[in-house]
């Protein structure tokens, strides 16, 4: 057909654009590294950390390229063929989603680095609005009757799950292990959550700039970073006495750095995160840095102590925690219904 | 002029009038105010500083390469379809009307994923363009393919009433006089309809270089590579960087402003045969 041919010709004289604007700048690397929502200032520091020292030790050019979005939505992509080199997403299920459906990196990712492949780890605190009008001080208060919390969509958002799976785990920790009351406490919480942003970085906005809500279930990092962006004067971060320790893993995307001859460069990218440098990095924008001693003491003194509890211990790991309560018809799927009506069961 | 026919009272009238002039102000201009003022809030060299930024100049750049490459496409098929439909018969005729009409229906999500599903890693193509090493999705030919799609309609849509009206006629006598069937093209069929055409263009281009939902879902949103100038707004908007995400939004804003305005020209210079376009 003469449509479809004109199409192809259209996709060929861009592809002839696209490999001129490339093959200008051959003799730099150029990686993609493929993030969640809430690390773009992060990885804007680190991005220029490491391109300064590869150019030192290596006298060649390095460009990180970044996308950011929703773990689950930006994982989806990976596995629809987006050209990631590296991949740092807010859980260890979106990797291992990419290399279930995807086949893009080997099942075993996660031992490869140190830490689960963790350069950083974070928790879930609160946001509230100044002097805190709502009296929130711990999990309990998110599910009190009139109060509106704001937690983007499990379905898409990996902190989002991550808000959810310390809900659950805190009341599991007080029952002693009653499930279903830990149910009926997470029902209880969505309940009073009036829209479902698809990313933690969407939350955010509609949090702080469009004055939804009463709380904010948030990355602790996000939750720093609202009051470095919005004034400490119109935030207060709530920290819960127990929470859930978040791992953001890493890893290399094999099928892509293979083809593309960019191991070399996207390794040392993975292992740079880890390196002191880049811990002082992460630390100073608020992720808690699994190398301490690196980091500047006045930047530790930032975060505060409370209880963590880990995915395995509570969830045994990701893998079992994405389909008992994520998955299609799974637990939040059966409890989450809009504000306004009422849950069925 | 007063219309005698009318016999609601002036009251009536005023409300009415009132009525639409405040809506207008209060959805349309009010907001496009806010945009410009937003953008200029900090002053007017945080404003041109925004545009110094290499990710968006890359956004502006790859918005105006899909505009060039999606709006003389769609000028070619739109004409092939109009002339089509307007001066032949053939079986099938009120389908390709439909079809034509599809992206006018289609939620721009389902544009874009469409093509996602056709060509992603996992799609119906998906293996075969991995074979050949030709990227479309989440590369700058699947930003084309999308933008083609939802503005397919905007050119063939303009020109098919007036082609339908003008008839054949004046063809057929080109052609009895001994024309070729390109230069009755070039110069019966295509001055009959020129600005029409020109109007369909402009409408195409507008949408070609403002169009976020198709895009958005083809893009992968790779910083200074596949965002384009709506993605940036949105990407700077979710930075607090307010003033950068307006700063990008006043060029949107002021395109769409051109695009009035030229539009207005038109009409007012054209009206006849434009209105002539529009009776259907």
């Amino acid at each position: 057909m003469s449509m479809r041919q004109s199409l192809l010709a259209a996709a060929a004289i861009a592809l002839g654009l696209m490999s001129a604007i490339v093959s200008v700048r051959a003799q730099e690397v150029v990686l993609t590294n493929v993030s969640y929502d809430p690390t773009r200032e992060l990885y804007k520091a680190l991005n220029e950390a490491f391109a300064r020292e590869w150019q030192a030790k290596h006298n060649q050019k390095v460009t990180v390229r970044v996308s950011h979005g929703g773990s689950g939505k930006q994982a989806r992509s990976v596995i629809d063929g987006l050209e990631a080199d590296v991949v740092t997403l807010a859980l260890a299920g979106d990797i291992d989603a990419i290399a279930r459906e995807g086949k893009r990196l080997p099942e075993n990712w996660q031992s490869r680095l140190p830490n689960n492949a963790s350069p950083y780890t974070s928790t879930i605190v609160f946001v509230v609005r100044k002097g805190n009008p709502k009296a929130i001080k711990d999990w309990p208060d998110l599910a009190k009757q009139g109060v509106s919390v704001v937690t983007p969509n499990p379905k898409t958002s990996g902190g989002a799950r991550w808000n959810y799976l310390a809900a659950w785990a805190y009341e599991l920790d007080r029952s002693k292990g009653d499930q279903a009351a830990a149910r009926k406490f997470v029902e209880a919480i969505y309940r009073n959550v009036p829209v479902l942003d698809s990313g933690a970085r969407g939350s955010t906005t509609t949090f702080a700039q469009r004055a939804v809500g009463d709380v904010f279930i948030s990355w602790e990092n996000e939750a720093f970073l609202i009051q470095q962006e919005f004034g400490a004067d119109k935030f207060d971060i709530v920290v819960p006495p127990f929470s859930i320790l978040a791992e953001p893993p890493v890893s290399l995307v094999d099928v892509v750095v293979d083809k593309r001859g960019t191991r070399p460069v996207a390794q040392a990218y993975l292992d740079f995160l880890y390196s002191p440098a880049a811990q002082r990095i992460i630390a100073r924008n608020f992720y808690r840095p699994s190398k301490p001693e690196a980091a500047d003491p006045a930047d530790l003194a930032r975060f505060p102590k409370l209880k963590l509890v880990t995915i395995d211990e509570v969830f045994g790991g990701w893998t079992k925690a994405q389909a008992e309560h994520f998955a299609d018809g799974a637990v939040f799927d059966q409890i989450y219904k809009p504000a306004g009506k009422t849950a069925t069961r | 002029m007063r219309n005698d026919v009318l016999t609601e009272s002036p009251i009536v009238r005023w409300t009415l009038l009132a009525l639409a002039v405040g809506f207008l102000a209060l959805f349309l201009v009010l907001p496009l105010l806010a945009v410009f003022a937003e953008a200029l809030r900090r002053g007017p060299e945080t404003f041109l500083k925004a545009f110094a930024d290499p990710d968006t100049q890359a956004a502006i750049r790859l918005t105006l390469l899909v505009a060039a490459i999606a709006v003389p496409l769609n000028l070619v098929f739109g004409i092939s379809a109009a002339w089509a439909v307007a001066k032949f018969e053939f079986p099938g005729k009120s389908l390709l009307v439909t079809l034509i009409d599809l992206p006018f229906s289609v939620s721009p999500v389902v544009s874009g994923l469409v093509y996602v599903l056709l060509f992603g890693a996992k799609g119906l193509l998906g293996p075969v363009m991995d074979d050949w090493d030709f990227k479309i999705i989440f590369a700058v030919p699947g930003i084309v393919l999308a933008t083609i799609f939802v503005t397919f309609p905007f050119i063939a849509r303009e020109l098919i009433p007036l082609m339908q009206e003008q008839g054949t006629a004046e063809e057929e006598a080109a052609l009895t006089l001994g024309a070729s069937g390109f230069r009755t093209f070039l110069t019966v069929t295509l001055p009959n309809v020129r600005w029409a055409l020109l109007y369909g263009v402009l409408l195409c281009n507008a949408r070609a270089m403002g169009e976020f939902g198709a895009v958005s879902v083809v893009s992968g949103h790779i910083r200074g590579l596949t965002n384009t100038m709506p993605l940036q707004v949105e990407i700077l908007y979710n930075e607090y960087d307010f003033v950068g995400a307006f700063a990008v939004a006043t060029l949107l804003a002021g395109l769409a402003l051109v695009t009035l305005g030229a539009k207005s020209l038109l009409e007012w210079r054209y009206g006849d045969g434009l209105a002539r376009a529009h009776r259907h």
